[in-house]
């Protein structure tokens, strides 16, 4: 691809600036291309890779791949980095010459144009006060700063100690020749991604040579999965509003006569928002709620076709009414969404999979319409044909188990949402009120989960008192 | 050769560009005695049997109908026109000789169809199909983005190499068929040019024939050339005849020379499970293509691939692998000389181009000397003896003159010399002709690369301009999670002419012909931007290409006479 010294294209940027303090905002290197007097001031050796602006549009940039990697010796025009822009990749080419001490923002992730993506250093010596510069620029440059790879030692010296040589049993069937190194193609390029020194290994595959698997043992990697460098560490919720779960390296042992069965796609996208949920900060409410008059309203209203899952669902919304910070969101860690409409979304095990139809304006609308609105959705929901807005819109969401005679669990708070509600069985307790009097009534758990990062406890607590109230007296929800 | 090699590129004047002459898609190099300028591009070629094939369906009606439609011979010769070797140059020629009412006949001492149909493009083909299938399937990455679920792709090495050789011979009966029915004589044997008009040719053991004809054609092609110091076995140190086979599936193969040959094996050997090794003699990889091309080519054909490259080097000496030892590779530097080293691998396989087959063709005979084996020809592909004058009724085409190594360029010369022969001049326009590389994605180009149209451009004076497009504007590149891919145009904005076209992406070598028509119909590209293309397919990205361009010139007239090479 065009190399932006020789490309036609006027918004020519720089790969590469100096920087003289360890810290600098990296924009205000930005020079202007002018041949000759491109650098200010020669002092630091130790130089960054900046996300280069490929077109005039271009706010920030997807790294592609490296095509050099640390500890590569780079030279003036060379390619080291291939960039994403709106339209096409480009090669960005460095303009001195150099080691690639550290790489910043890793393949596959996202930079602002002008963030330091990689870091430079003259002569090796300064490799080990880049890799400080690189850790230091991932805590203090701009926002998206991807964490560094570090997955060797932290120490300057590039070689990780590796500890296969030491597991190996000694090398009884040395190579032909002595000192010298025989490994693949694809062996070479895996020990150079996982810094590994291929010089130390035992060769297993024939005539002694160096095979991919025996760097991957080196490595310390399960053959077959193909785990790439560093995960993200500590979800820093910022820029980046899909945070990537940590890949898990899953080297289950293998169980004989095992079948495997892929996700269907409901299957699918219940594991992808499980796994999305994990990035949420959640907290826990319970409370015991009487149900005695919930239960006999129930069986005055059951022969009209109302349900208890619409008459909890109209407990939920109108006491969501009240407290509307139960029912807002929170979409980027920065800000609160308040929801102008109150969905309770409803959690129903349909043909293996799970799928929350949503009761939409559950607070407006009343107890029967409510009723016969659940039923069509759920109708819709065996025949696969809900609409994404019926089964996507939820601002709350009630899962009920009580008629498994479950009396209480934890749920999971779904992606999009600030609370979800789990409702146990209504059970006969026994009771002492405050005068000592024993009595016994029905009372059941509900359990919350909510999002720390908008809901705090007290509000919660305030709540589920209200909720509580209603239940306990719940002819308002028939009006 | 390697060694060869470098040095002439040094001595060359204007060398600029590297010769590499391919043929087939499965030649290296080799380097053509003419001017650079001839032999610069580097073609690989396609079959052009469908479309003869129906044509030869149209003409079966008209040879009932006329009774005869290879003619008979005029005066006293037994044919007007003889064609030595029966490959797909000289195929081409009998075909459109016949439409001509010549009497033809060809000679073939081995099998119709040469080596593009037996030992080249065509069972390549089928070997690059079943790679670009196991590479897709492979790709879990993609299949997922696809919304499909694979179980673990796996092959048979017998039935892929099966599927190669009937390709192979399906195709070589088309070709015998065709000629047959158009009642082209062929004549089964060696041929060799007794004098002028006259040849003699048959088995060995078997008592010669001697015919006469009134023109002859010389298309006896190339065989892989094997540098010095190389013991090829056909087990372990190999060339594309053996590798074609597909005999083995190495764990580790190095290929000598990267160019189409290497570049289509390692993407077959890699798709199969093998590691490759590069070996190049030049200082980069892929050096026939353009740059920009080549790099991108790098980036996805090679770096994410089980492949590792050693340039500048050469093999100096391969030992094929016998008694308990690997294949041993030694290297030296291209420039110092030095040693650099060995490698030890399973197999070694040697692409490091053609060399013309013309032994034996009895040129001593009528003083014609060839040059480095190359038959000398001028830019009518008539043969040109030892004291640079022309020999009457004697022509040579293909790989046997080395202009242009590719099949559809020696079929083309081939119906450009019986146009002559028939009476009519007629120049062939090297520069129109495509070439194209069937790894996955393709490449193709046609015409100049931009080093080549710069050192023009600065020559002749004028201004040269490059547009781009990419494969990731494409919908239905995109529809088919194929965005990989760039089409490069270098043109002149003052008049609209187009000066070279490259593509790397989904189906590059089916795209090219667009603008390879328009260089040899002299379209330019004020014109061409206003053809319309279906939507959505792969051609919007040449339609965006040539939309993309910044001509100056409105008017619309030739913009150059097609240029002889």
């Amino acid at each position: 691809m065009a190399s932006l010294l020789q490309s036609r294209t006027p918004s020519l940027s720089f790969s590469s600036s100096l920087s003289s303090t360890p810290v600098i905002r990296p924009s205000a290197f930005f020079l202007k291309p002018r041949s000759g007097s491109r650098v200010p001031v020669v002092r630091a050796k130790i130089r960054e890779i900046f996300m280069p602006a490929l077109s005039s549009t271009m706010t920030e940039g997807k790294i592609v791949s490296w095509i050099k990697s640390e500890g590569d010796v780079l030279s003036k025009g060379e390619s080291v980095v291939v960039v994403e822009s709106d339209k096409a990749d480009m090669d960005v080419e460095t303009f001195y010459d150099g080691i690639l001490a550290a790489i910043v923002i890793n393949e596959g992730e996202t930079a602002p144009v002008g963030a330091a993506i990689g870091i430079l250093a003259e002569t090796e010596d300064e490799i080990a006060e880049a890799k400080a510069k690189a850790t230091s620029q991932s805590s203090s440059a701009p926002p998206p700063s991807a964490p560094k790879v570090e997955e060797s030692s932290p120490a300057p010296q590039v070689d990780a100690p590796s500890p296969a040589v030491a597991a190996a049993p000694a090398p009884t069937a040395a190579p032909s020749t002595p000192g010298k190194v025989v490994a693949t193609p694809y062996a070479n390029k895996l020990a150079k991604q996982h810094k590994v020194d291929i010089g130390k290994l035992v060769g297993t595959g024939p005539f002694g040579r160096i095979t991919p698997e025996d760097v991957e043992k080196a490595a310390g990697i399960t053959p077959a999965s193909k785990s790439n460098v560093a995960a993200p560490a500590a979800p820093v919720a910022s820029a980046a509003p899909a945070a990537v779960p940590p890949k898990a390296p899953s080297s289950f042992p293998e169980i004989p006569g095992s079948t495997v069965v892929p996700f269907t796609t409901m299957q699918a996208a219940v594991s992808k928002n499980m796994l999305e949920s994990l990035t949420v900060p959640t907290f826990r409410v319970g409370y015991p709620i009487a149900t005695d008059a919930l239960d006999a309203l129930y069986e005055k209203v059951k022969p009209k076709g109302v349900t208890m899952t619409a008459l909890l669902a109209k407990a939920a919304a109108m006491a969501l009414a009240q407290h509307p910070v139960v029912n807002a969101t929170c979409k980027d860690g920065k800000s609160f969404t308040h929801n102008s409409s109150i969905n309770i979304a409803v959690a129903v095990a349909i043909n293996g999979g799970l799928i929350t139809p949503v009761l939409q304006d559950a607070d407006k609308l009343d107890l029967y319409l409510l009723s016969q609105k659940w039923k069509e959705l759920v109708e819709k929901a065996r025949a696969k044909q809900l609409q994404p807005n019926e089964y996507n819109s939820g601002t709350f969401t009630l899962s009920n188990l009580g008629m498994f005679g479950v009396d209480r669990f934890d749920a999971i708070l779904p992606p999009g949402q600030g609370a979800i509600m789990a409702v146990g069985a209504s059970k006969p307790t026994v009771l002492a009120d405050k005068d000592g009097f024993f009595s016994v009534k029905n009372k059941m758990l509900v359990n919350v989960t909510a999002d720390h990062r908008i809901i705090y406890g007290a509000d919660l607590a305030a709540f589920l008192q209200t909720f509580s109230k209603i239940i306990e007296n719940p002819e308002s929800l028939t009006m | 050769m390697q060694a060869s090699v470098s040095s002439l590129s040094i001595s060359l004047p204007n060398s600029t560009f590297r010769s590499n002459i391919r043929f087939c898609g499965l030649r290296q190099q080799a380097l053509g005695f003419q001017s650079v300028s001839q032999s610069q591009l580097n073609k690989s070629q396609r079959i052009r049997i469908v479309g003869r094939k129906s044509r030869l369906q149209k003409r079966l009606v008209s040879v009932s109908a006329s009774d005869s439609d290879n003619g008979s011979p005029t005066k006293s010769f037994d044919y007007d026109l003889l064609i030595i070797g029966a490959g797909v140059g000289g195929h081409g020629a009998a075909l459109h000789a016949v439409e001509k009412g010549l009497k033809t006949a060809i000679v073939e001492g081995d099998v119709v169809g040469g080596t593009c149909v037996n030992r080249g493009c065509v069972p390549s083909k089928a070997l690059l199909a079943v790679s670009g299938r196991m590479r897709e399937l492979q790709d879990e990455h993609h299949m997922k983005a696809l919304g499909l679920q694979v179980a673990a792709a796996g092959y048979d090495r017998q039935a892929v190499a099966d599927h190669a050789s009937n390709l192979a011979s399906k195709i070589r009966n088309n070709l015998t068929n065709s000629m047959k029915a158009l009642g082209v004589d062929i004549l089964t044997g060696f041929g060799t040019i007794l004098g002028p008009q006259k040849v003699k040719y048959g088995k060995v053991g078997f008592p010669d024939n001697v015919i006469t004809a009134k023109d002859i054609i010389i298309a006896t092609g190339s065989v892989p050339f094997v540098p010095k110091g190389i013991e090829v076995d056909g087990k372990t140190v190999i060339t594309s005849d053996h590798a074609l086979k597909l005999e083995v599936v190495p764990d580790w193969v190095a290929i000598v020379g990267s160019g189409y040959i290497g570049l289509e094996f390692s993407d077959v050997y890699t798709a199969l499970g093998s590691e490759v090794t590069f070996i190049e003699a030049l200082d980069q990889l892929m050096p026939g293509f353009d740059p920009e091309i080549g790099k991108l080519a790098q980036r996805v054909l090679i770096n994410p691939r089980k492949i590792d490259y050693h340039t500048g080097v050469f093999a100096t000496k391969i030992t094929p692998a016998k008694d308990g030892t690997p294949v041993i590779i030694e290297l030296t530097d291209a420039k110092t000389k030095e040693p650099k080293g060995t490698l030890e691998v399973d197999v070694a396989l040697i692409a490091t181009g053609r060399a013309p087959f013309t032994k034996g063709l009895g040129l001593e005979n009528i003083n014609v000397e060839t040059q480095r084996g190359f038959v000398p020809v001028d830019e009518r592909m008539r043969v040109i003896d030892a004291n640079r004058n022309l020999v009457p009724h004697l022509y040579c085409i293909g790989d046997a003159n080395g202009k242009m190594m590719l099949a559809h360029a020696a079929s083309a010369q081939g119906i450009s010399v019986v146009e002559q022969v028939s009476g009519r001049d007629h120049v062939l326009n090297h520069l129109s002709i495509p070439a194209a590389c069937f790894t996955h994605p393709e490449i193709s180009m046609v015409g100049l690369t931009e080093p080549q149209a710069k050192e023009k451009a600065e020559k002749e004076g004028f201004e040269m301009s490059i547009a781009k497009t990419s494969f990731k504007a494409n919908t239905k590149a995109l529809a088919e999670n194929e965005g990989e891919g760039l089409a490069k145009l270098i043109y002149r904005p003052d008049n609209g002419e187009i000066l070279g076209v490259h593509i790397f992406g989904m189906h590059a070598a089916d795209l090219i012909h667009e603008a390879s028509n328009a260089i040899a119909l002299g379209t330019r590209i004020q014109d061409i931007k206003f053809a319309v293309h279906a939507h959505p397919t792969l051609s919007e990205v040449l339609d965006e290409l040539f939309k993309s361009a910044k001509v100056n010139a409105s008017v619309t007239k030739p913009v150059s006479e097609p240029v002889a090479v």
